[in-house]
């Protein structure tokens, strides 16, 4: 049985992804799973400085999902460099760097820093709904996205991941922005922006007001999205939005995604990423696939 | 061995007020590890509530591999827990964070409300000299059991049961005294215990509480503004699940 795959040149022995922000750079999940085992880890999102993040509450669950808002809290490039990049070199996966910033020049910053680690790919978070300023302001009109894409590209020595935001009116116009600046391959989905209300305090659960919700809840808006932009484009697609199971991940796949990440299903079960791979594998037996990219876009 | 997740057998549940429960589970040799002050994440049957519940460890029964909880029910989660009976199986994940720092040094053990479950398994283990203060809104729960480790002061808010008002009241007026403190309860009980504490030249350390996703350091939601710099992101953020709940008062602004 072959499971790996194959994103803009980068092979991962499986198409098991943590999901940005979700997973640290692995360490604190390193007690409860091998990530020798994973295809890649995609660490959280780092930016030229460090961030503080914004105020907490900055979690709150709803029914089948949960809303965040931490805000981007990171340590900045060089603590990230000094420290996350070494140790996830320890591992036999693939690092792909999540990238964030509040301008552009500040999102090229980091890129530029990045073009002498080893690290494998870069992914641009132009879809992090919990800031003010950057992060959705690039990934919510066609012109900005494709505009900073190319930017980066520029600069940039590792293929370049375009991670999309949900909180568009038509997600196949936004992955041909990022295709037409030169996006190596693209992600999708990230949260989905929401609000909730504690009725007996009459306040908003989170500090920030507003949040990005993900979890199964939002499965289906994602899956179908995944769908939309496969069809639109020829890159390759890493699809994410409420995976809790192999037939959560493997709907995507059969909608057209070329690897998965799982994010909020670390919370539920710090295993989940190696379980889905499982149920994966047992599911290529059963159905008798010899490759797992048989299964990309393989909905009928 | 450090952390673990484990399918936990219910062993007994009781209410024990009307809204307090007592909740012992095996877990095998997380009831090993488990130090005064650490709590465990508890899973939800029902998969609609996708996060764990974070619950301070009220005891540590190594010898059975046993841990007991006692929580209260604050909403949906804590509501399906009441239901739980000897014989179902609950996900539990722990230990996890940082417990109280052991001194040897005359204690104060200071709790309110739910906070007051984890002094237990800390009475149990300082083996110095200890001063315990309860504070409660009305019901009484747990007061019993800490009579054998030290003297027992109780406070509550309508005077039906001790002292009437706070825990500080309580301090001043039945003239307990020590040199350290050890506190876990609401945060305006924790910002009165810090101010008392410190102007009294006290170690004083006092649990953290927020709301949490991951419960081992990596989703950053579960922070707290502290004095310093922190080790992970480099800011002034410490993470409550991580290197709390316990911090000593002074390094945390509340």
């Amino acid at each position: 049985m072959n499971t790996e795959v194959t994103l803009a040149g980068v092979t991962l022995k499986n198409p098991i992804m943590t999901a940005s922000g979700t997973f640290g750079s692995g360490e604190e999940y390193s007690e409860f799973v091998d990530l020798n085992k994973l295809g890649a880890v995609v660490t959280k999102g780092v930016a030229n400085v460090p961030w503080q993040g914004n105020p907490t509450p900055r979690i709150a669950e709803t029914y089948g999902g949960m809303m965040n808002s931490v805000g981007l809290q990171n340590p900045g490039i060089d603590v990230f460099c000094k420290r996350d990049i070494p140790f996830l070199k320890k591992y036999d996966t693939k690092i792909i760097v999540n990238v964030c910033g509040h301008t552009e020049k500040e999102y090229v910053e980091v890129v530029e820093r990045l073009s002498s680690e080893e690290v494998d790919m870069l992914e641009i978070n132009v879809s992090c709904p919990n800031v003010k300023e950057g992060g959705i302001a690039f990934g919510q009109k066609p012109e900005a996205l494709e505009s900073i894409t190319r930017a980066v590209k520029k600069k940039a020595k590792q293929p370049v991941i375009m991670k999309l935001s949900p909180n568009v009116t038509d997600i196949a116009e936004m992955a041909k922005a990022a295709e037409a600046g030169g996006a190596d391959c693209l992600s999708l989905i990230n949260t989905i922006t929401g609000m909730k209300i504690d009725v007996h305090r009459r306040t908003f659960a989170l500090a920030n007001k507003t949040g990005g919700l993900s979890g199964p809840a939002i499965k289906p808006v994602a899956v179908r999205m995944v769908y939309q932009v496969a069809q639109a484009v020829k890159l390759p697609i890493i699809g994410m939005g409420g995976i809790l199971t192999s037939e959560d991940a493997l709907e995507f796949i059969l909608a057209g995604a070329s690897a998965v990440a799982i994010g909020t299903g670390n919370f539920v079960n710090p295993h989940t990423t190696l379980d889905v791979m499982e149920g994966i594998k047992a599911y290529m037996i059963n159905y008798k696939v010899d490759k797992l990219t048989d299964l990309i876009g393989a909905v009928n | 061995m450090g952390k673990t997740r484990v399918a936990a057998d219910v062993v007994f549940h009781e209410q024990i007020a009307s809204d307090v429960y007592s909740l012992y589970l095996r877990v095998g040799d997380m009831a090993k590890e488990a130090v005064p002050g650490q709590f465990v994440a508890v899973y939800c049957n029902d998969k609609s509530r996708l996060l764990p519940r974070p619950i301070s460890i009220c005891e540590a029964l190594p010898l059975k591999g046993q841990i007991r909880l006692v929580y209260r029910i604050v909403g949906d989660g804590t509501e399906e827990f009441s239901k739980l009976h000897a014989g179902s199986v609950v996900e539990v994940m722990g230990p996890l964070g940082n417990g109280y720092e052991l001194l040897d040094k005359k204690a104060i053990l200071i709790a309110g409300g739910i906070g007051i479950p984890p002094m237990l398994e800390l009475a149990k283990r300082l083996s110095c000299e200890k001063e315990i203060v309860l504070g409660y809104r009305d019901e009484i729960f747990l007061r019993d059991e800490f009579s054998t480790f030290g003297r027992v002061t109780i406070a509550s808010e309508d005077g039906k049961h001790g002292i009437k008002g706070n825990v500080i009241d309580a301090i001043k007026s039945a003239g307990v005294t020590g040199e350290a403190i050890y506190a876990c309860g609401p945060t305006p009980m924790l910002k009165a215990v810090k101010a008392y504490g410190l102007s009294q030249g006290m170690i004083t350390q006092i649990s953290l509480e927020e709301k949490m996703a991951c419960g081992i350091g990596a989703c950053l939601a579960c922070v707290c503004n502290s004095r310093d710099v922190d080790g992970h992101t480099h800011v002034k953020n410490k993470r409550i699940c991580k290197e709390g709940p316990v911090f000593y008062a002074e390094e945390v602004e509340i």
